[in-house]
C-alpha cells in the first residue's frame, strides 16, 4: 500500500530530537496560577467564584456563556486573590482568575471514578466531555462536546484520532501516544460510542515509529469489539490539519466552508482522547495538559504536564532558563504558533508547546516582488492560489481576495514558508480573512 | 506576379472589411451623452473613490443621470462643483467648506515607546490584529504608514519621527486616510480654522497615559481652567478645542504641563 497523504504541503525540519526521547514529567505547581476565562474557540466563560473564595483542585471556576464553549477549572487548590484582566496568549488581555496555591492539591469532590465505558450511554459520554471542559488539545481548542453532538440528520461513521503532530519541535502528542497509549485507544472508543461510529482510525506520521508501535499494541489489546485501524502517514506538514488528515486516511474531501461532519467524520486530537479517557476513568476535568517546552533557546527542553494558568516564565525557569541568544518565544509550534511579547503569559488549554527560538531562526528578511514561480500553489494543501490572494490583500482589494477563496485558507503557512521572494502570504491572507469576517458579520 | 496577387487579395480584404466596419460604426453607434466626458475632464482624475463610485468616469455618468449630488466630489471642492453646475445648467450649489486631514498623535517612538518588537507585515491593520498593536499606548500612531499608502493624492508622508505629516497643499479632504487608519487618529477638520489643537487621541486615564507616553493628554483640565474663551471641553480624559470659540490667545499652551497643545497646521501660517 502506498503511503497515505494529501496533495501539497511542505517538509520542514523536524527538530523533534530536543524532547522526543524525554518522558513526560510533572511541572512544578506554581505559587499562583492565573487562569484566563477564555480558553476555547467560541464564547468565553464567566467566573463563578469570588475574590476570597477557597477553591479545590478540579473545581469549576468558569461557567460557559454559550453552547460552543467549555467550562474552566481550578488547577490548584487555594484562595482566589484577584479577578481581573491579564495577558493572554492570543494578545489581548482577558479576564482571569488568580488563585494562590496552598500546596495541598485538595481534590474537588466531583473528581471520582464514574461508570465504566461499557455502562455509559452515548448521551452520558457527551455530557461527561462537556462537564470535564474538554476542548481540542491540538491547539484549535474547539469544544469536544460540540463535535460529539452532530445534528440528527448526520450519521458519523468514522472517528479519526490525530496523532500526526506535524508541527516541527512539538512532541507532546508523541510522548502521550508512547506513555498513555491505552488511554488514547480508550478515548477513541468513547468517541466512537458517543457518535455511533463504526470505524476508528488513529493516524500517525511515519517519523514516530515507536509511537506507531505502542499504539498498535494498545489497539490489539484494548479494542475489544471496536473496529480500530492504525494508519501510518507520510511525514509532511500540515498532515495534522483535519481536512488533510481526513483526505489521507479516508480519501474523502471536505467541501469548502464545511466541517468534517459533512463527510461523516469527526476528528479528535490524541491528547483529547487521553483527556476523555481520564474524564471517564477518574472523573478528572481538563485542568492540566502536556506542554513541550523546547527550542534552541531553552537550556533543558522537556515535556511537562502543566497546570492550566502556569506562567510561561515558570515553565522556562524549570527547564533551565533561556540561553543567552534566545530571541523569540512562540506558544504552539513554529508554523502556526503565536509569538509572545512577554514571558508573563499563562499556559492554557490550547498551549501545546512553548518554543524559544534563537537568532538564526528569526531571520527578518526583506520582502520582494512575486516572481510568479508558483511554488505557493504547489504547496497549498487547500489548492488555493496564495500569491493572488496575498497580493490582493496587500493592495487592500478585499473583494478580490474573497473571490479567490481567502476564507478557505486555514493559515497553515506553507505558502509563506516556501516563498523564495519572502512574501508574507499567509499574513496577508489573515488580514483579508479578518476584514471579510468583519464584513460578513455586519 | 505572386507578390502582386497577395497584395491584391490582402488589400481587397482590407477594403471590404474597412467598408463594413465604417458602416457598422455609423449604423450601430452608441449615443453617449457628451456631458459625461466633459464632466470627467473637469474632475481631479485621481479615481480616489471618496464620492462612493469606483472612479471619476462613473461619478460623471451618475451626475448626468441625476443619481448623485453635483457637490459630491470632495477633492474637487468648490471650483469643480461650480464648473459641473455650469455643464449641467443648474444653479451653483455652494460646495461645503474645504476640509483637510489632521493627525491627532504626537507620540513618536522616542516619547511613546513600543511594548514589544513587531516583526510582522508592515501594515497598521496587520499590526492591530495581534494584541491591539505593538505600541504601549493603545490609542497612538503605529507609524507603519497605512494612511500614507492609502492617500490617492500623495498628500500624506511618514515623517522622520515615524508619524504621518499632512501636506496641506495637496490634501483634498477626501477622507480616505481617515478610513484607512485602524487607530482612528486622523480627523477631517475645517481647512481655514485657526487657533490651537490637542494632537492626542488617548482616552485613557491620566495615570495610564503617563506610563505609556511622555506628552499625551492626561485630562487634568489645566488648559480648560486657563482658557478665557471657555473653548476647551473634555471627552473621556481627552481635551478638545472648539475652533469656533478659540481666539488663539495661547493661555492653554502655557497652562499645559504636557506641552501637547499646538498651533493648528496652516497652509499660509503667519
Amino acid at each position: 500500500m502506498s503511503e497515505r497523504t494529501f496533495v501539497g504541503g511542505i517538509h520542514p525540519g523536524y527538530f523533534k530530537d530536543y524532547t522526543a526521547g524525554k518522558a513526560i514529567a510533572s511541572a512544578r505547581a506554581p505559587a499562583q496560577v492565573i487562569i484566563p476565562m477564555h480558553q476555547n474557540i467560541g464564547a468565553p466563560c464567566e467566573p463563578v467564584v469570588q475574590v476570597g473564595d477557597e477553591v479545590k483542585m478540579g473545581q469549576k471556576i468558569g461557567e460557559p456563556k454559550g453552547f460552543v464553549s467549555a467550562p474552566i477549572f481550578a488547577s490548584v487548590s487555594g484562595k482566589v486573590t484577584k479577578i481581573e484582566p491579564y495577558n493572554h496568549p492570543l494578545g489581548n488581555p482577558v479576564l482571569a482568575v488568580f488563585i494562590e496555591n496552598d500546596g495541598l492539591d485538595t481534590p474537588d469532590e466531583s473528581m471520582k471514578p464514574g461508570k465504566a465505558l461499557e455502562e455509559l450511554s452515548p448521551k452520558e459520554i457527551v455530557q461527561i466531555s462537556k462537564d470535564a471542559g474538554l476542548v481540542g488539545l491540538g491547539g484549535a481548542t474547539f469544544p469536544t462536546h460540540v463535535k460529539l453532538s452532530p445534528p440528527p440528520e448526520v450519521q458519523i461513521d468514522t472517528v479519526i484520532i490525530n496523532g500526526a503532530e506535524c508541527e516541527p519541535f512539538l512532541t507532546a502528542d508523541h510522548r502521550q501516544m508512547l506513555e498513555q497509549a491505552e488511554d488514547v485507544v480508550y478515548g477513541l472508543k468513547a468517541f466512537m460510542k458517543a457518535l455511533g461510529a463504526t470505524r476508528g482510525i488513529i493516524g500517525i506520521e511515519d517519523n514516530k515509529p515507536d509511537a506507531i508501535e505502542s499504539i498498535k499494541k494498545a489497539v490489539e489489546e484494548g479494542k475489544g469489539e471496536y473496529n480500530i485501524e492504525v494508519h501510518t502517514l507520510h511525514t509532511k506538514y500540515p498532515q495534522g490539519a483535519e481536512k488533510m488528515l481526513i483526505k489521507a486516511t479516508t480519501g474523502r474531501e471536505v467541501p469548502p466552508g464545511a466541517l468534517p461532519m459533512a463527510v461523516n467524520v469527526v476528528n479528535q486530537n490524541s491528547g483529547t482522547a487521553v483527556a476523555m479517557a481520564q474524564a471517564i476513568k477518574l472523573g478528572k476535568p481538563l485542568y492540566e495538559r502536556v506542554v513541550t517546552v523546547t527550542g534552541p533557546g531553552i537550556k533543558e527542553p522537556a515535556n511537562l504536564l502543566v497546570r492550566n494558568g502556569t506562567l510561561v516564565r515558570d515553565l522556562i525557569e524549570q527547564c533551565g532558563g533561556l540561553t543567552d541568544d534566545a530571541r523569540k518565544i512562540v506558544l504552539g509550534g513554529p508554523m502556526m504558533g503565536l509569538a509572545q511579547p512577554t514571558l508573563d503569559v499563562p499556559a492554557i488549554k490550547g498551549t501545546s508547546g512553548v518554543l524559544v527560538l534563537t537568532e538564526e531562526f528569526v531571520a527578518d528578511l526583506p520582502i520582494s516582488a512575486c516572481i510568479k514561480c508558483g511554488k505557493c500553489l504547489e504547496v497549498c494543501p487547500m489548492s488555493l492560489m496564495p500569491n493572488f490572494i496575498g497580493s490582493a490583500s496587500e493592495k487592500n482589494n478585499i473583494d478580490l481576495a474573497e473571490k479567490y477563496g481567502a476564507m478557505d485558507c486555514f493559515e497553515c503557512g506553507c505558502c509563506t514558508y516556501t516563498c523564495p521572494a519572502k512574501r508574507p502570504l499567509v499574513q496577508w491572507i489573515r488580514i483579508a480573512k479578518g476584514e471579510i469576517g468583519a464584513r460578513r458579520k455586519k | 506576379m505572386e507578390i502582386l496577387l497577395s497584395l491584391v487579395i490582402i488589400g481587397g480584404m482590407g477594403l471590404v472589411f474597412g467598408t463594413l466596419l465604417s458602416f457598422a460604426a455609423q449604423r450601430f453607434a452608441v449615443e453617449e451623452d457628451a456631458r459625461v466626458e466633459t464632466i470627467c475632464d473637469l474632475l481631479p482624475g485621481a479615481n480616489c473613490g471618496a464620492c462612493g463610485f469606483p472612479g471619476c468616469i462613473n461619478f460623471a455618468e451618475n451626475i448626468v443621470k441625476g443619481n448623485v449630488n453635483v457637490s459630491s466630489c470632495i477633492p474637487g471642492g468648490k471650483a469643480v462643483c461650480d464648473s459641473i453646475c455650469e455643464v449641467m445648467g443648474v444653479d451653483s450649489v455652494a460646495a461645503e467648506t474645504k476640509l483637510v486631514a489632521e493627525v491627532y498623535c504626537l507620540g513618536s517612538r522616542d516619547v511613546a515607546p513600543d511594548k514589544f518588537e513587531y516583526q510582522g507585515v508592515k501594515d497598521c491593520k496587520a499590526a492591530m490584529a495581534y494584541g491591539g498593536g505593538f505600541k504601549a499606548c493603545t490609542y497612538g500612531c503605529l507609524g507603519l504608514g497605512t494612511c500614507a499608502e492609502a492617500c490617492p493624492f500623495d498628500a500624506l508622508h511618514m515623517g522622520a519621527n515615524g508619524l504621518p505629516i499632512v501636506d496641506l497643499e495637496r490634501c483634498t479632504g477626501c477622507g480616505i486616510c481617515v478610513k484607512a487608519c485602524p487607530r482612528h487618529i486622523i480627523r477631517m477638520v475645517n481647512a481655514d480654522r485657526i487657533g490651537k489643537y490637542v494632537p492626542c487621541s488617548s482616552r485613557d486615564k491620566g495615570k495610564v497615559v503617563r506610563e505609556v507616553c511622555e506628552i499625551g493628554c492626561i485630562g487634568d483640565k489645566a488648559c480648560a481652567k486657563a482658557c478665557p474663551q471657555d473653548a476647551i471641553y473634555f471627552e473621556d480624559n481627552l481635551a478638545f478645542i472648539d475652533s469656533s470659540k478659540c481666539d488663539d490667545c495661547g493661555k492653554c499652551v502655557e497652562a499645559c504641563k504636557r506641552r501637547i497643545i499646538k498651533d493648528v497646521p496652516r497652509l499660509h501660517h503667519a
